[in-house]
């Protein structure tokens, strides 16, 4: 069954047009549906105001930060004197009084931030690239394929059920293992810990996608199987996906300060990142446990942002819930 | 029944498969290749060539991979580099702990989790539900190493009332036959080793449950919350049966379900969670020697353990689908 | 019936329970338990100790139990340095200094029963001298190489010959050690726990010389791992490395005081900080290498703090082999000037600290204060870079993580600020953190693809060519450097029978070595250990030789 150019680009559309709002009593898409439920919840706005928050300091604070995060001002002027149980806490020249080396603690937790968020970011879509790579593959294939596209789903699978077969941290700790301590390291090895979670989770949405009407009459139709796939499963299989990702955020920012604390992580402590300073921190408790605090409580508000805006988003994606 | 076990065991198959490949390979690009791996830093040409020899290095692929399996099936693991004894023996003497203290943090975990859930969900909209949900939420963002920190600063370190260290008081000089301290304190009829060992679980078993227990309390509650909503449920309250016969004839016993599936992914959890308040405590266990044989480079002991844990897991896994067939006949179809 | 099944299922758990208690036997004595727990003391040590033997140890934990079961000929005094009597009552030399005659302690016995006599001595200076295979291996014998030089018959063509020549039983206590030379270090080395003197029977049959595996993956003989023999005031119990609990008792039949505590415990906990709280918490009683920040909370808190004397160095170590460059003593001057030494020793270093102005402690002989001193100075650093042309360096700093040694508390801290310093001068550095084990020792003294590194060292016995001996005597892929005239100097100091004499040679090479600066000594700090607020007795020692035979509890 072959269609003329024309007339297919424009049963396309007409499908795309379909997909947009196929499951949507009210006429509103899906997202604006999302978005407006989200408003409506006081989790969802407390994790935007947090995030808002953190991700202002991480992209402007380090350009306002009133001194140089690796300049040990401290040691120089003779203040600091840690060996003797002497860190000097805040004042206002140092707000937060200055770390275990004599460094701006304040300045520090600034440029921390922008660390933190990048390190985050960056090992959440190493995980997000090669789990919706793999998922998708095997979504389609077992969407559509026959025999073929049966082995690929299969094989791909027992891949990510391997990856699953281990406790995420001990995962984390082989690839770190295997590739020496680093910040590189680290964001790699929490980027593979989620990807058989994104993998997974895609080849779920899209199986389910596939069943659904519109596919059905796309390939009634005669739209190419792999074009069905990719410019309508897929897209309509992304929404679990990007709210998982806002949740392996906060999991990943955890994950990191966890390698950090096994040794695992950037050996240089000279550009701060908040999982490394806490890990630094543990010898100074008995004197500054606020060294400490400081960034934990980061990681923490840092990490809850992510998870209620993810959980929000969950809820007000979830179609069950929706009504 | 059967059957369906020994589906469960074969699927195991292709999967082990997998990761022996992974950890051959893995073995294969550590930096140095597996001499470096086995020796580590210090080797000399010779006992290199004799590694390379011993392991077959120079033959082909396939060949030296067949090797690998089969001393991964005789349970040969190699010799820790730090401790210069058989991995197997290392994982045997440290098992027992971790066991110990999983079963600790489960134990709390699902006997504060459910209770709390199910009331949370019983006064929706209460004070105690906005805790019990804003405290999950909470227990799942805090790294643990961290709480760990905290619990042993305050209750150990400052209020003296637990142990900061270990398992068992090193003063007590307890008898040891299995290595579970606390059957071992019970069998001997050494009540003060046993309560001492208990005594060094409860800080790290608190740490180590806070996730597990943050996920219970939401599977609980949710799963309690979608119960109270059915049928059978309003049924049986329609047909005047006093609050306290439902919650224990139906509610309870539906809404526990979605949380034993979940076992299975908790056991991962805690077994994550276990490297990292084990190192905390102190505590000698497989998680507080995994954390040494990174910072020790004891690749040795890194594989071994990765393999066996993944093993174990994998019968958990296998343990809790089986258990749950039993409670929920539904499961079995298929 | 459905409620029946967990009962049942209950019930036999119960049963098989009671079957296997009641095979199962408490093997503890009972003496010990349901009284007051104060003649046991658990101290806490930051690593595990690697063996037993202490002729084969040369790790600080494994010397640190081994200093409690086993004696030596000569003994530190209790706190110090100096050279008293221990196993031998007396020692004198012969006229040409190089037949030394030991007079023996009767009446002492081994562990096993055994007596110790003339003929014991002997058969363990020959075990150390006939040692053949892997107890030749650095690893394994390295005490006795560095003292002695090589063995018999050496098997590797680069061991020097042996100093020692033969042990000759004069009468049941009189024992004559013959060398083939004159040293300074006779007789103040056989105060090292190395030269310990283990009963020979249990020597033989637990197979103590069989050192077997390759000379990286050793494999030691069950004597040194489980049957450690000496006539110390303690007695080896059980080491349970799962636990990381190693337990000795007290000797019943010590020839001396016998110790007060019945039992003494070490327990190995890595993390400084953790070691603290358990103290705190009453978990352990006393722990070695506390955390500077914490000297001064934990005195005030009433713990007793036992500050060691600094007998130690810690420096900044160039290889004139790394970088050409830094075979230039300019450049060199310049790394010196670079270095804001004091700041670092008043922020990092504990309280009684001071910046090194040589390489050895100033409380040994032959110390020089007229020195040449590299006080800071950024603008002479950089006019030093520039006359050398060498304005455009950069350098490989090798620092070693996850460890703390008596003369480097927290390294890392300390490289950073020394990095910091020589980036501010305007050399380029390379970061290069690796764990202490395995691979920093090795990667930083031996090759040349080290360019600077820190390290140090603590004494053994208080001769100053323990320390400066031990970095500068002969050529060390550790410096790279070849310098005759300075091996000559120290080859003829070690020969000077005559100790004024020889503490002036040590003077010069002081001065002689700050000339030539192959390093920046950093700093000499004084570690400490801690005990429990009612335990007493114990001395801190410079040598870090703590005798726990006199530590007790006070009520």
């Amino acid at each position: 069954m072959t269609l003329a150019p024309g007339r297919k680009k424009e049963k396309l559309d007409r499908l795309a047009e379909l997909s947009a709002v196929h499951d949507d009593e009210r006429g509103v898409s899906l997202w604006q549906e999302a978005l407006r439920r989200l408003r409506r919840n006081p989790a969802a706005i407390v994790g935007a105001v947090i995030l808002t928050v953190f991700v202002l300091v991480a992209v402007i604070g380090p350009f306002l930060v009133p001194h140089e995060p690796t300049d040990t001002m401290g040691i120089r002027e003779g203040v600091v004197k840690s060996g003797q149980g002497l860190i000097p806490g805040p004042s206002a020249d140092h707000w937060l009084g200055y770390d275990h080396q004599g460094r701006d603690e304040f300045s520090r937790m600034v440029v921390g931030a922008r660390q933190t968020l990048l390190v985050g970011i960056v090992a959440t879509l190493i995980g997000l690239t090669i789990g919706v790579l793999i998922g998708g593959v095997a979504g389609a294939a077992a969407g559509l394929g026959g025999r073929w596209g049966r082995l690929v789903d299969s094989v791909l699978m027992r891949i990510v059920d391997m990856m699953l077969s281990l406790p995420s941290l001990l995962l984390a700790v082989s690839v770190a293992a295997l590739l020496g301590p680093g910040l590189t390291t680290v964001m790699i090895a929490v980027g593979v810990v989620s990807v058989p979670i994104f993998a997974r989770l895609l080849r779920g949405s899209m199986i389910a996608q596939a069943n659904r009407d519109y596919v059905v009459a796309a390939s009634s139709l005669g739209v190419r199987e792999s074009k069905i796939a990719i410019s309508h499963i897929l897209p309509n299989s992304l929404a679990p996906v990007i709210v998982q990702a806002t949740l392996t955020l906060a999991t990943a920012i955890i994950e990191v300060a966890a390698l950090s604390f096994l040794g695992l992580g950037n050996p240089d402590s000279a550009v701060p990142e908040w999982g490394l300073m806490l890990a630094d921190a543990q010898p100074y408790l008995g004197i500054r446990p606020e060294l400490a605090i400081y960034p934990a409580v980061g990681i923490i508000i840092t990490a809850l942002g992510f998870t209620l805006l993810g959980e929000a988003m969950r809820e007000a994606l979830d179609p069950k819930l929706r009504r | 029944m059967f059957r369906f076990i020994v589906r469960r065991l074969l699927q195991l198959v292709p999967t082990l498969f997998g990761l022996s490949i992974l950890l051959f390979i893995w073995l294969h690009r550590l930096p140095g290749g597996p001499e470096t791996a086995l020796l580590g830093e210090r080797g000399t040409p010779e006992s290199r060539a004799q590694i390379r020899e011993s392991l077959g290095l120079d033959e082909p692929l396939p060949i030296q991979y067949g090797r690998f399996v089969k001393r991964l099936v005789q349970l040969d693991l190699g010799t820790s580099i730090s401790t210069k004894r058989e991995v197997t023996t290392e994982f045997l003497q440290r098992f027992p702990g971790t066991v110990e203290l999983t079963i600790t943090a489960m134990i709390i975990a699902i006997g504060v989790g459910i209770p709390l859930g199910y009331l949370a969900a019983r006064r929706r909209g209460s004070i105690l539900d906005q805790a019990s949900v804003g405290g999950s939420l909470l227990g799942t963002c805090i790294p643990i190493f961290f709480l760990a920190y905290v619990l042993k600063a305050i209750f150990a370190e400052n209020l003296g009332w637990f142990p900061t260290i270990g398992r068992q008081d090193a003063s007590i000089n307890a008898t040891h036959i299995t290595n579970f301290f606390v059957l071992d304190g019970l069998l001997t009829r050494e009540w003060d080793a046993a309560a001492d060992a208990i005594w060094h679980l409860v800080l790290p078993g608190i740490a180590l449950a806070s996730i597990p227990l943050a996920i219970i309390v939401r599977i609980t509650r949710a799963s309690v919350l979608e119960v109270l909503g059915e049928d059978f449920v309003r049924t049986a309250e329609a047909k005047g049966l006093t609050e306290r016969t439902v919650r224990r004839r139906h509610v309870l016993r539906n809404a526990m379900l979605p949380v034993a599936t979940s076992i299975g992914l908790l056991t991962g959890l805690l077994l994550s969670g276990a490297v990292l308040t084990e190192t905390v405590f102190a505590f000698s266990g497989i998680g507080a020697f995994i954390k040494d044989a990174i910072s020790n480079l004891d690749y040795p002991v890194l594989m071994g353990f990765i393999m066996i844990i993944a093993v174990v897991f994998a019968l958990v896994n296998l343990l809790v689908d089986v258990s749950y067939s039993l409670i929920d006949p539904r499961v079995r179809v298929r | 019936m459905r409620a029946a099944r967990p009962k049942a299922a209950i019930a036999v758990v119960a049963v098989a329970a009671l079957a296997v208690a009641g095979c199962a036997e408490s093997e503890r004595d009972n003496e010990g338990s349901g009284q007051s727990t104060k003649d046991t003391l658990v101290f806490g040590t930051a690593g595990d100790p690697k063996v037993l033997d202490p002729s084969l140890a040369s790790d600080g934990e494994s010397l640190r139990v081994a200093r409690q079961i086993f004696e030596t000929l000569v003994r530190p005094e209790e706190g110090g340095t100096k050279v008293t009597p221990g196993l031998a009552e007396s020692w004198t030399p012969d006229s040409t200094g190089t037949v030394w005659t030991f007079k023996l302690r009767s009446g002492v016995k081994f562990h096993d029963g055994t007596e110790f006599n003339a003929e014991a001595v002997c058969v363990n200076f020959n075990r150390w001298y006939n040692a053949t295979g892997l107890m030749q291996s650095a690893d394994v014998t390295a005490y006795w190489q560095d003292v002695m030089g090589g063995f018999a018959k050496n098997e590797d063509a680069e061991l020097p010959p042996s100093l020692f020549k033969s042990c000759t039983v004069k009468d049941t206590t009189t024992v004559d050690l013959a060398f083939t030379a004159v040293s300074s270090k006779i007789p103040a080395a056989l105060m090292l726990p190395s030269f310990s003197i283990h009963s020979p029977k249990a020597l033989q049959e637990f197979d103590a010389s069989n050192v077997s595996g390759t000379a990286d993956d050793i494999k030691y003989p069950s004597y040194a791992m489980e049957h450690p023999t000496g006539t110390g005031p303690f007695k080896f119990k059980a080491w349970n490395v799962a636990d990381k609990t190693l337990t000795i008792e007290r000797n019943e039949d010590y020839w001396g005081n016998k110790a007060k505590l019945k039992t003494l415990v070490f327990r190995t906990i890595s993390d400084e900080n953790a070691r603290k709280q358990a103290l705190r918490s009453g978990d352990i009683q006393g722990y070695d290498l506390v955390g500077p920040p914490d000297v001064e909370p934990l005195k005030s808190e009433g713990f007793n703090v036992l500050t060691r004397p600094a007998f130690n160095i810690l420096y900044l170590a160039i290889n004139q082999k790394g970088n050409p460059k830094l075979a230039d003593v300019r450049v060199r001057q310049a790394i010196a000037y670079a270095l804001n030494r004091q700041a670092l020793v008043d922020s990092k270093l504990p309280p009684g600290a001071e910046v090194a102005t040589q390489f050895l402690p100033s409380t040994v002989e032959g110390w020089n204060d007229q020195v040449t001193k590299y006080d800071y100075n950024v603008q002479k650093a950089k006019d030093l870079l520039a006359q050398a042309g060498a304005s455009n360096l950069t350098l490989r700093f090798h620092y070693p993580t996850e460890v703390t040694r008596p003369y480097m508390p927290g390294p890392k801290d300390l490289a950073e600020l020394m990095m910091a310093d020589l980036k501010a001068v305007g050399i380029n550095v390379e970061a290069i953190p690796l764990k202490w084990t395995p691979d920093y020792l090795n990667a930083t003294t031996s090759g040349s693809a080290h360019d600077l590194h820190m390290l140090g060292w603590t004494g053994d016995y208080g001769d100053g060519y323990n320390f400066i001996g031990t970095f500068f005597a002969r050529q060390k892929d550790e410096w790279g450097f070849n310098n005759p005239a300075l091996f000559e100097k120290f080859a003829k100091a070690d020969s000077t029978a005559d100790a004024a004499a020889r503490y002036a040679l040590y003077k010069e090479l002081n001065a002689d070595i700050m000339e030539f600066l192959p390093g920046v000594p950093i700093s000499h700090s004084p570690p400490a250990l801690v005990l429990g607020k009612d335990v007493t007795g114990v001395k801190a020692s410079p040598l870090t030789d703590e005798r726990f035979a006199t530590a007790e509890f006070k009520s």
